[in-house]
């Protein structure tokens, strides 16, 4: 198979990715699209691996080595943002990225802003 | 035990007493009050035998190097005369007196502990300058005093005239203090030695180079300390104090500092001439002054005031006529006497209730309702006016007679114009002096109106301590003259006729005049009603007394002062009157001299800081913020827009590495 298949198909499935990442609003969904960055990312390791060892007389297969540890990351980091996801929602009751600015310059966390509050009632009759 | 050992611990066991109070105070308050009586209780028996066992010989000297310098060494050093035995004697017993009177006056504070411990401390400081041999371990017991006075006449701080007298208490001391120590480090480095009798050969043998000088900068420091003009301000506001710190600090102890100082160095005062002149118009001023002034007062505690002013113009009249021994003669019956009527004026205020002589006079039956306080400040009242037999009649008379003597052309030792000063300020003041102890015992006790409050008896720890020192004020001076004299420079201490005589008789037309103007004022007291009481008559004397002075502003309208046409001093001064309840205007004359030039210095500094200096800065941090306002405008909070610009960043840089790898 030539290398330019899964190189091609690894672009697609990285681009979909940052594209959820940027443009997705419901946190679950842009952890997905880091999976999916991760795994084209996966993908190119073993395609170029396997490419590189054509040639060569022996050889190491660290690309398929480092796959299994982006893997085993991947399954920690997907666990871990799951959980701060689930927390964040238990907490604020939604966990719409657009709504989390509390690290915007000037947020107060005193008086949680009654316009972000009217926005939501806005939003919810529209 | 030697007797340089039973010295050394005479100082060291109310430092001892007052570091393990002020450790205790709080773990073990039951261990307060007997750490605050018995050191001093037992310092006062060593120093009684110390004083029997020098007997007024040789002095009793003892000195180790505390430290060497390079130049001038410092020693530890002891030096015990019959001066030094005897004013250390009067020390502890007006200490302990106070120390037991406290625990009856201020038996319900709840800061007796670190008070006791401040009284403790500032008794041992008293008695190291009193020992000390060494000018400067005497220095420190010096400064030691004026903290510990610093922090007893700030003891009511919640009122504000207690916090402003601490102050001013402290500043005004401080201004004599430092050329003082100039004047101490002139000294040292002409005699070539901080001891006292290294120093005293030194000026015997003609060693000092600047008398003069030195003299007026040491007179500095005596004058702030024994509150001599012109800085005696702080003493009669340094009454807002409780009354046993002012029987303490203010009658017998910290202000006969000044004098006890100039008595054992008065060979360095000899001579100059000038400082003697300088020595005795000073003394003048203060006793005719404070006299008056003590006539126009309407606290109880500020004619004792002006009147401990009075005395220690005495002392120091007596020191410019070169007599020491008359001096701290009159030091010693004066701590007694003034001690006694202190603390009789706290009983009296706390039986009455209010410190307001006005408010006193219109009270019925005050006297019976306190008869020691009566009884005993009858005496200690005699005494200070100079009335035969009582022991300030021989003390005064042996300051008169020694100006006399010097006045009539005995004036190997002192110039003649100081001699005749203190001899005819000396007698206006035995005048002025019967006239307002008369003003007070009449005004205090017989009064009429009213029935003075009844609380009951007072404690005994406060009116068995003022017949103890009614017995020195009453009997002491008819035999100390006698006896005095082995003790001291062997000069002759008895009252001479003339003096006597003319003494005497001033103070008798001073004490009639007094009850003419009495019996001619008093029918007017009814008619003006005045006089509050405290708010809390059956708390202890402490509070009572803490109430009559923040009370006596608002109801009276000043501190020293009262409307009261009743009063016979107000007959007596006639216009001078109004100058003198406000002490002839000082205050005011510093407050424009001093207090607003430093104040308009310091607004001006301040505009400097704020809207000079601090314009360059706020110029320099302009740039900066700007910045950062512009940069913070990207922080949304929103974390998508974080990563499109962070990839924006990477692209651009992915490109600009593809460019220069390829050359482009």
């Amino acid at each position: 198979m030539h290398l330019a298949y899964p190189a091609v198909l690894s672009v697609l499935l990285f681009c979909t990715g940052l594209y959820g990442v940027l443009a997705r609003r419901n946190a679950i969904l842009v952890l997905m699209s880091v999976e999916l960055m991760l795994n084209a990312v996966n993908l190119n390791l073993v395609a170029f691996d396997v490419w590189l060892s054509r040639a060569a007389e022996d050889t190491l297969h660290s690309g398929q080595a480092l796959t299994l540890f982006t893997i085993t990351i991947a399954a920690a980091e997907i666990g871990i943002g799951l959980a701060i996801v689930l927390a964040v929602h238990r907490n604020r009751g939604t966990s719409d990225i657009d709504r989390l600015r509390d690290t915007a310059e000037g947020h107060d966390p005193d008086h949680d802003s009654p316009a972000a509050g009217q926005a939501e009632k806005a939003e919810a009759t529209a | 035990m030697t007797t340089t050992t039973l010295a050394v611990l005479v100082p060291l066991l109310p430092f001892l007493g007052a570091v393990a109070g002020l450790l205790l105070g709080r773990t073990a308050p039951g261990f307060v009050r007997p750490l605050a009586v018995l050191p001093t209780l037992a310092s006062l028996v060593l120093a009684a035998v110390v004083a029997v066992r020098q007997g007024g010989g040789q002095a009793v000297t003892a000195a180790t190097e505390l430290t060497p310098t390079g130049s001038v060494p410092i020693e530890l050093a002891l030096d015990v005369d019959g001066f030094a035995a005897l004013v250390a004697l009067l020390v502890t017993v007006v200490a302990t007196c106070v120390q037991v009177y406290s625990t009856g006056y201020l038996r319900e504070d709840p800061r007796y502990p670190s008070y006791a411990a401040l009284v403790s401390l500032f008794t041992s400081a008293m008695l190291l300058v009193v020992y000390s041999g060494d000018l400067m371990v005497l220095l420190v017991g010096w400064e030691i005093m004026g903290i510990c006075s610093y922090f007893l006449v700030g003891h009511y701080w919640e009122t504000p005239e207690a916090r402003a007298a601490s102050i001013k208490a402290f500043l005004v001391t401080k201004i004599g203090d430092v050329p003082f120590l100039i004047g101490l480090f002139a000294l040292a480095t002409d005699a070539g030695s901080f001891r006292i009798t290294k120093i005293l050969g030194a000026v015997a043998s003609g060693g000092l180079d600047h008398p003069t000088v030195i003299a007026l900068l040491l007179l500095a420091g005596v004058a702030g300390k024994s509150a001599q003009f012109p800085l005696h301000t702080w003493l009669p506001d340094a009454m807002a104090g409780p009354t046993p710190v002012s029987a303490l600090i203010h009658a017998a102890t910290m202000v006969a500092a000044g004098v006890y100082f100039v008595a054992r160095l008065l060979p360095v005062f000899e001579a100059s001439q000038a400082a003697m002149v300088v020595l005795a118009v000073m003394a003048a001023v203060t006793m005719v002054g404070s006299g008056l002034a003590a006539l126009a007062q309407d606290d109880i505690k500020r004619v004792l005031a002006y009147s401990t002013i009075g005395q220690l113009g005495y002392m120091t009249g007596a020191l410019s006529v070169a007599d020491r021994g008359a001096a701290v003669f009159h030091l010693l019956s004066h701590g007694a006497f003034k001690a006694l009527l202190f603390l009789a004026a706290g009983v009296i205020i706390h039986a009455a209730g209010t410190n307001s002589l006005a408010a006193m006079s219109r009270m019925g039956h005050l006297r019976d309702r306190v008869p020691d306080a009566f009884w005993t400040m009858t005496v200690a009242l005699l005494a200070l006016a100079a009335i035969p037999p009582f022991s300030g009649f021989f003390s005064k008379e042996s300051v008169l007679g020694a100006a006399e003597h010097v006045a009539t052309g005995h004036t190997e030792h002192a110039p003649g114009a100081a001699g005749w000063t203190v001899l005819i300020a000396g007698v206006v003041t035995a005048l002025l002096t019967a006239a307002y102890a008369t003003r007070l015992w009449l005004l205090a006790f017989h009064g009429r109106g009213t029935e003075a409050p009844d609380h009951g008896r007072q404690p005994l720890t406060m009116t068995v301590v003022l017949w103890v020192l009614a017995v020195p004020s009453l009997a002491v001076g008819g035999f100390a003259y006698r006896v005095l004299p082995d003790w001291f420079d062997g000069d002759d201490l008895a009252p001479t006729l003339t003096t006597s005589v003319l003494g005497t008789g001033v103070a008798l037309i001073g004490g009639i005049v007094t009850y003419a103007a009495w019996r001619h004022t008093t029918s007017l007291a009814m008619g003006v009603p005045l006089g509050a009481v405290a708010a809390h008559p059956e708390g202890d004397a402490g509070q009572v007394e803490a109430e009559a002075i923040a009370s006596h502003t608002p109801v009276y309208g000043g501190v020293a002062y009262a409307p009261d046409p009743a009063d016979p001093g107000r007959l007596l001064l006639g216009p001078l009157h109004r100058h003198a309840a406000v002490g002839f205007h000082l205050d005011s004359a510093y407050r424009t001299l001093f207090v607003r030039p430093v104040q308009g210095g310091a607004a001006l500094v301040r505009f400097l800081d704020r809207e000079v200096v601090d314009t360059y800065v706020r110029g320099a941090g302009a740039l900066p913020r700007w910045l950062g306002i512009a940069v913070r405008r990207a922080q949304t909070g929103n974390v998508q827009t974080y990563v499109s610009a962070l990839l924006a960043g990477t692209v651009v840089l992915a490109v600009a590495a593809v460019l220069v790898a390829t050359g482009a």
